[in-house]
C-alpha cells in the first residue's frame, strides 16, 4: 500500500537527511563557536612563545606546544613507516588463510581499545621494562602503538582501492612484485594512506591518556633537551589548567584549547589539501 | 617441405580453477610469426589460455594446470625465468588499461622496469614503439599529459605499442577491439599486419569476421575443448567439425 505521494517522500526524506546532519554539525560549530569566542583574546604571539609564568597562572604555553609537536613528530616517525609496510605485507604478500585472517580481526580490535589502556601499555612496556622512563621517546612510542592500527586499515583500504588491472599490467610487462607495488600500486595508494595517517595522528595529538604515564610533565619551565626527556603537552596542559591549578583565569584554559583544537584543525585541513589535490589527478 | 618454426607449443594442457576445468587436454602449436586467430563462445576458455602463457593465472591461487606449454622449446613452468618470459610475451588486454601517469611513462614503464633509464634510450623507445602502434602523429605533441586523457580507440593503441616496447616476441590480444568503432579496429588491424613480420600473435576474439580478415589460421575453442585448427580459409569454409561449421555460421555461441 502505498499512501505517500512521491514528491511528500520526497520531501521527508530530503528533511530527515538534512536534519541528521544539521544534529551532527550544530555541537561541533557550538563547541568551536564557545573556544574560540571565549579564547581568543589570550592569544597572542606572547602566549605562544613564553613560558608559564607564576604556576602556569600567567605566561605562555611554549613548551606545551613544543612537547605536542615533538610528539606528532616521533609518533609520525615511528608509525608511517611500520604502518606503510605492514599493510603492504598484508595486502600485497601475504596469503589470505586463518592466520592472517586472525590478524587482521586483531587489528580491527585494536583500534577500538580505549586510549587508557594503551597509556598502561606503554607504561608498562617503554617506561618501565625497557627503562625508558617517562619520556618523548616513550610517549611518542606508545602513541605509535595506538595509531598503527588505524594507519594499517587506512593503508589497506588505500591499496586495495588500486585497481587489479594496474597490477596486472605491471606483472604483464615483466616487473616483480616489488616494482609492481613499488611502481604501479604505492604512488595510487599513498594519498589514501597519507590522508588516514595524518587523520589518526591529529587525534592521537589531543589525546591525555597515552601521554600521562608515559611523557607528559605536570610543569617544566624549559624545553625538553633530548628524546629521553619528559615534556608537557597541550592536552595535558589543558587538563591540568582546568582541574589541578586553583584561580586559573577561565581564558587561559580556553585558549589552550583553542590552540590544540587550531593544531588539529591545521592539521586535518592538510590532510584535505592532499586528498584533493590527488583528486583531481585521480581519473579511474 | 619448409619446416617452420614452433613458436609455442602445447601438449596435453589442462586448466583448472577449483577444480572446475577450464581447458580440457588441449593440443596445438602456434608457429612463429603467424597470427593464430582463438575464436569461440563466451566460458570457453580463450582468456585462460592466453593469461597461462604469459603466466599472469600464477597470481590465482586456484589455478591448477597438467600437461606442457613450451615456448621455443622451453617449458614456461620449469625452463624460464618468469619475468623474461613475461617481457618476451606481451598481453593486450581486453579493456585499455593505460596506468594513470603520463603517456610517455605508460610507454617507458616496461623499459624502465628492465633496468633502462637513459632518458635518450627511452625516448626513442617511445617513438619507436608508438609508430608501430600508428600513435605517434596523435600523441607527440602531448607525452607529458596523462594517458587517462586519450580516447578508449587512442588507450588501446597506447597499451599496444607499451607491449611492443619491450621488443616482445610474442603478442597476445584479447578482444583488443571489443569496445572500439571500426576506425579504431581498422588501424590495430592495420597494425598486426605490420607486427607479423617481427613477431608472434595470438589474437583472441569474439568477432568471427575480425578473425577472418586478420588471422592465417584460427583454432575453435569450446567449453574448454580445442575442437579445431586449420587455416583460416578452411575454417570458414570447409570446417571438419559439425560445431564449428554451427558457430561460424553464426547458428549457435
Ligand atoms: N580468475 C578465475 N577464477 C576462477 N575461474 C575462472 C577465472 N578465470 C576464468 N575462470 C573460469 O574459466 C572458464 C573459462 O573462462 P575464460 O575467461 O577463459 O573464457 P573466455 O573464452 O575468455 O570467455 P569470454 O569470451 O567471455 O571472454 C570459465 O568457466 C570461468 O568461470
Ligand atoms: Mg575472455
Amino acid at each position: 500500500m502505498r499512501f505517500l505521494n512521491p514528491k511528500v517522500e520526497e520531501k521527508i526524506v530530503f528533511l530527515s537527511l538534512f536534519l541528521s546532519t544539521l544534529v551532527i554539525v550544530a555541537p561541533v560549530i557550538l563547541v568551536i563557536g564557545i573556544i574560540v569566542s571565549r579564547g581568543l583574546s589570550v592569544i597572542s604571539w606572547q602566549f605562544l612563545t613564553t613560558m608559564p609564568r607564576m604556576g602556569m597562572r600567567a605566561g605562555g604555553i611554549f613548551p606545551a606546544i613544543v612537547g605536542t609537536v615533538y610528539l606528532v613528530g616521533g609518533t609520525l616517525l615511528f608509525a608511517l613507516p611500520v604502518g606503510i609496510f605492514s599493510a603492504i605485507y598484508l595486502s600485497e604478500y601475504s596469503k589470505r588463510n586463518w592466520l592472517t585472517r586472525l590478524i587482521e580481526l586483531a587489528i580491527v580490535n585494536l583500534a577500538g581499545v580505549p586510549s587508557v589502556v594503551y597509556g598502561l601499555f606503554g607504561l608498562g612496556l617503554f617506561v618501565v621494562f625497557l627503562r625508558l622512563g617517562a619520556s618523548i621517546l616513550a610517549g611518542s612510542l606508545t602513541l605509535a602503538v595506538m595509531v598503527l592500527p588505524v594507519i594499517i586499515t587506512a593503508s589497506r583500504e588505500a591499496l586495495q582501492s588500486v585497481p587489479k588491472s594496474f597490477r596486472e599490467v605491471s606483472y604483464s610487462l615483466g616487473a616483480t612484485r616489488w616494482q609492481t607495488i613499488r611502481h604501479a600500486v604505492l604512488p595510487h595508494a599513498l594519498p589514501g594512506i597519507l590522508t588516514g595517517t595524518v587523520l589518526s595522528i591529529s587525534r592521537a595529538a589531543g589525546e591525555t591518556a597515552p601521554i600521562l604515564f608515559t611523557v607528559a610533565a605536570f610543569y617544566l619551565p624549559r624545553l625538553p633537551n633530548s628524546i629521553f626527556d619528559q615534556a608537557m603537552a597541550l592536552p595535558y596542559h589543558l587538563y591540568v589548567l582546568s582541574t589541578q591549578v586553583p584561580n586559573v583565569r577561565i581564558e587561559l584554559q580556553y585558549g589552550t584549547a583553542l590552540v590544540l583544537v587550531g593544531l588539529i584543525v591545521i592539521t586535518n585541513l592538510f590532510a584535505a589539501v592532499i586528498r584533493s589535490y590527488f583528486r583531481v589527478r585521480k581519473q579511474w | 617441405m619448409v619446416t617452420v618454426t614452433e613458436k609455442i607449443k602445447v601438449k596435453s594442457f589442462s586448466v583448472t580453477f577449483d577444480g572446475e576445468p577450464a581447458l580440457k587436454n588441449v593440443n596445438f602449436s602456434v608457429k612463429e610469426k603467424e597470427i593464430l586467430g582463438i575464436i569461440g563462445p563466451a566460458n570457453s576458455g580463450k582468456t585462460t589460455f592466453l593469461r597461462t602463457l604469459n603466466r599472469l593465472n600464477d597470481l590465482n591461487p586456484r589455478y591448477q594446470h597438467s600437461g606442457e606449454l613450451l615456448i621455443d622449446g622451453k617449458d614456461i613452468y620449469q625452463k624460464w625465468d618468469l619475468f623474461e618470459l613475461r617481457k618476451k610475451i606481451g598481453m593486450v588486454f581486453a579493456l585499455p588499461t593505460p596506468l594513470p601517469i603520463s603517456i610517455f611513462d605508460n610507454l617507458a614503464y616496461g623499459p624502465r622496469r628492465h633496468g633502462i633509464g637513459n632518458r635518450r634510450q627511452l625516448r626513442e623507445i617511445v617513438e619507436r614503439s608508438l609508430k608501430s602502434a600508428f600513435l605517434w602523429d596523435e600523441v607527440k605533441d602531448r607525452l607529458n599529459e596523462s594517458a587517462m586523457k586519450l580516447s578508449g580507440g587512442q588507450q588501446q593503441r597506447l597499451c599496444i605499442a607499451r607491449t611492443i616496447a619491450l621488443e616482445p616476441e610474442v603478442i597476445l590480444f584479447d578482444e583488443p577491439c571489443s569496445g572500439l568503432d571500426p576506425i579504431s579496429t581498422a588501424k590495430i588491424e592495420e597494425a598486426m599486419q605490420e607486427f607479423k613480420k617481427r613477431y608472434t600473435l595470438v589474437l583472441v576474439t569474439n568477432n568471427t569476421k575480425q578473425a577472418a580478415r586478420v588471422s592465417d589460421r584460427v583454432a575453435f575453442f569450446l567449453m574448454g575443448e580445442l575442437v579445431e585448427i586449420d587455416q583460416t580459409q578452411k575454417i570458414f569454409t570447409v570446417p571438419k567439425d559439425k560445431r564449428t561449421e554451427g558457430y561460424v555460421s553464426g547458428r549457435y555461441g
